[in-house]
């Protein structure tokens, strides 16, 4: 029998839907932005100022992401033990390394079930210790193409040095293919927990809306005892 | 009566030059250095007085292009820079003595003026097999720079050349070509890059070194902020058509006659920082944007290799075979994983259909339990 169990905090799922949400409006304002393929018309009312807006729609948006990182990091010490820091570097214990060797087996189909857990599966934690060194690269090449507009100013004292080791087109192409990247995460986050929560029968796509996963008897007995 | 009577004033006043052409030269000065309006009477009063500096213009792996933006300076005159304003003890383009009398003026000059004259080095350094690849009268360009350099009272680098390597130092840099700064790091040096550099910036320089005593304020490539503080995109004249979103699609359309953006047409003027749009070339008549092309980014570190493809918008990305842009190597990878998903899809839909998962589990239905109170009912 499955028991239901609270699992994922309020600041996990509110900074996971606040992400959801930032990066698909950052990609579709970003990719215009590198390459305006709407021709607009200064007859229309939305084409006069139509670069400015999605360029404004974009940095805040960005500013947005970054508050949900923010407080996701501050969660990630502050939070229960699935929301903790630890989940990114599966390796580093016996356990995880076990479970992270299962996942590997079960997306290969070399087993048949995929390793039951608690919180995120190793070889989840893993994706999102490459996502969140993305994330991070992502804002610091952003705010530093942002802070151009003054070089006198905050965000270019922040990061304007990286231009003396970096030319700022690289930095922007670099800014431009990470998008990429966290589109082919999004891809393969989404592909996982529609297999997972099919094939495991946990209730993993409600949980992320929910907090609450059905969890086996053991596992449930372990949360239980950690509360 | 002397040739060349004490302070800058008298000296144009006995070439015919009035005290108001003076004031205006010096109100051009003031604005281009960005200076304050209430500083026009200092810069005038420290140019009436100024006794002329020599200058020392040397030129390495050049195409003597910065030279040539000199010869049409128009303010001032180029006959007055170099007669009135500077001893331009030194330029092989203009200079009368050749051969051996030219380099012996060379010598003249740094040894009479040690430490005071001021220096402008165009062209790059090639340090490669010992600098064999420029020579001057048989001397290496390393070895004139890290003399006259080294003994200047400021050296001013003119153009992309001198200030990184430039076209010269394009890769793969055959002859190990570099910038004054690179070759001579911690002496007194402004850089002033540009394709060719700016004379109206250059003359503005000098003018500042001669009021102030000192080089302006630079940004951490050692570039006079006055010149150099600010993104071409953001004092541009299409500007406003950027932000509209009305773009040149291809060159001679609709758009381009109409003076639109050219940021699809590859123009680097956001990733460029210089005063073109306000300064403009050829005594202000025009200059590339105001043309109807992009900005290739001359200004900016290493530009023949990072501003290029110049009527593209990003770099290509290297070693995917023939150069390839970030967007199509980008979908490739998204079309590529999604592929690869959709077919772990399947398989692992087949393998449910002939080997249920519930034969695995002891209980695969979830059940809600008494104690959860926010649980529903368990299917």
């Amino acid at each position: 029998m499955l028991r239901r169990e609270y699992i994922w905090q309020v600041p996990v799922r509110l900074t996971h839907w606040v992400n959801v949400l930032s990066i698909v409006v950052l990609s579709f304002t970003g990719y215009y932005i590198g390459n305006p393929y709407i021709t607009v018309s200064n007859s229309e009312w939305w084409g006069v100022y139509f670069m400015g807006t999605v360029r404004y729609i974009h940095f805040l948006f960005a500013f947005i992401f970054v508050a949900s990182l923010a407080l996701r990091t501050y969660w990630a010490f502050a939070g229960n033990e699935w929301a903790s820091w630890r989940n990114l570097f599966p390796f580093l214990n016996v356990e995880g390394r076990k479970s992270l060797g299962d996942a590997i087996k079960y997306y290969a189909f070399l087993r048949r079930e995929p390793p039951e857990v608690i919180g995120h599966n190793a070889l989840a934690g893993l994706t999102y210790m490459f996502i969140v060194a993305l994330y991070f690269v992502q804002v610091f090449t952003g705010f530093a193409l942002l802070g151009q507009y003054n070089p006198s100013g905050l965000w270019y004292k922040l990061t304007g040095w990286i231009f003396g080791l970096v030319s700022n087109q690289n930095i922007r192409e670099l800014h431009h293919i990470i998008m990429y990247l966290i589109i082919v995460f999004a891809l393969q986050h989404v592909y996982s927990a529609f297999l997972v929560d099919s094939e495991e029968g946990n209730g993993l796509m409600s949980s992320i809306f929910s907090g609450f996963k059905f969890l086996s008897k053991d596992l449930a007995d372990r949360v239980r005892a950690k509360r | 009566m002397n040739e060349f009577p004490e302070g800058l004033e008298k000296r144009l006043a006995a070439r015919g030059v009035n005290r108001r052409d003076f004031l205006k030269f010096c109100s051009l000065m003031t604005a281009t250095l960005a200076l304050p309006i209430r500083y026009q009477p200092k810069v005038a009063a420290a140019l009436a007085a100024a006794t002329r500096p020599a200058l020392i213009w040397l030129e390495f792996q050049d195409c003597a292009g910065n030279t040539e933006a000199l010869l049409r300076a128009s303010r001032p005159p180029i006959e007055k820079l170099v007669l009135d304003i500077l001893s331009v003890d030194y330029h092989e383009t203009i200079m009368a003595p050749a051969g051996k009398q030219a380099e012996k003026s060379l010598l003249d000059s740094v040894q009479a003026n040690k430490g005071k004259y001021l220096v402008v080095v165009e062209g790059s350094i090639p340090t490669k097999d010992n600098g064999v690849y420029c020579t001057v009268g048989g001397r290496s360009a390393m070895d004139i720079a890290r003399q006259v350099c080294g003994s200047a009272a400021a050296t001013i680098s003119a153009g992309a050349c001198s200030f990184y390597g430039g076209w010269p130092a394009a890769a793969p840099n055959p002859t190990g070509a570099v910038g004054v700064k690179d070759l001579m790091p911690g002496i007194p040096l402004l850089n002033m890059p540009g394709c060719p550099v700016n004379v109206v910036n250059l003359t503005a320089a000098v003018v500042h070194f001669l009021t102030f005593g000192a080089l302006p304020a630079t940004d951490q490539f050692g570039r006079p902020l006055f010149a150099y503080g600010t993104r071409i995109h953001d004092n541009c004249e299409r500007r406003a058509h950027f932000d509209a979103g009305e773009y040149v699609q291809e060159w001679g359309d609709e758009g381009h006659r109409k003076g639109w953006c050219l940021y699809k047409m590859g123009c680097k003027g956001p990733a460029t920082f210089h005063n073109c749009p306000t300064v403009r070339y050829n005594d202000g008549v025009s200059w590339p944007v105001g043309a109807g092309h992009g900005c290739v980014g001359c200004s900016e570190l290493g530009f023949w290799d990072t501003m290029s493809p110049f009527y593209r918008r990003l770099p290509d990305v290297k070693g995917f075979g023939v150069e390839a842009s970030a967007d199509q190597i980008g979908v490739a990878v998204v079309a590529g994983v999604a592929a690869a998903f959709g077919a772990h899809g399947v398989i692992s839909a087949i393998r449910a259909q002939r080997d249920p998962i519930a034969k695995h589990k002891d209980g695969a239905t979830p059940v809600s339990t008494e104690d959860t109170p926010q649980a529903g009912k368990g299917a």
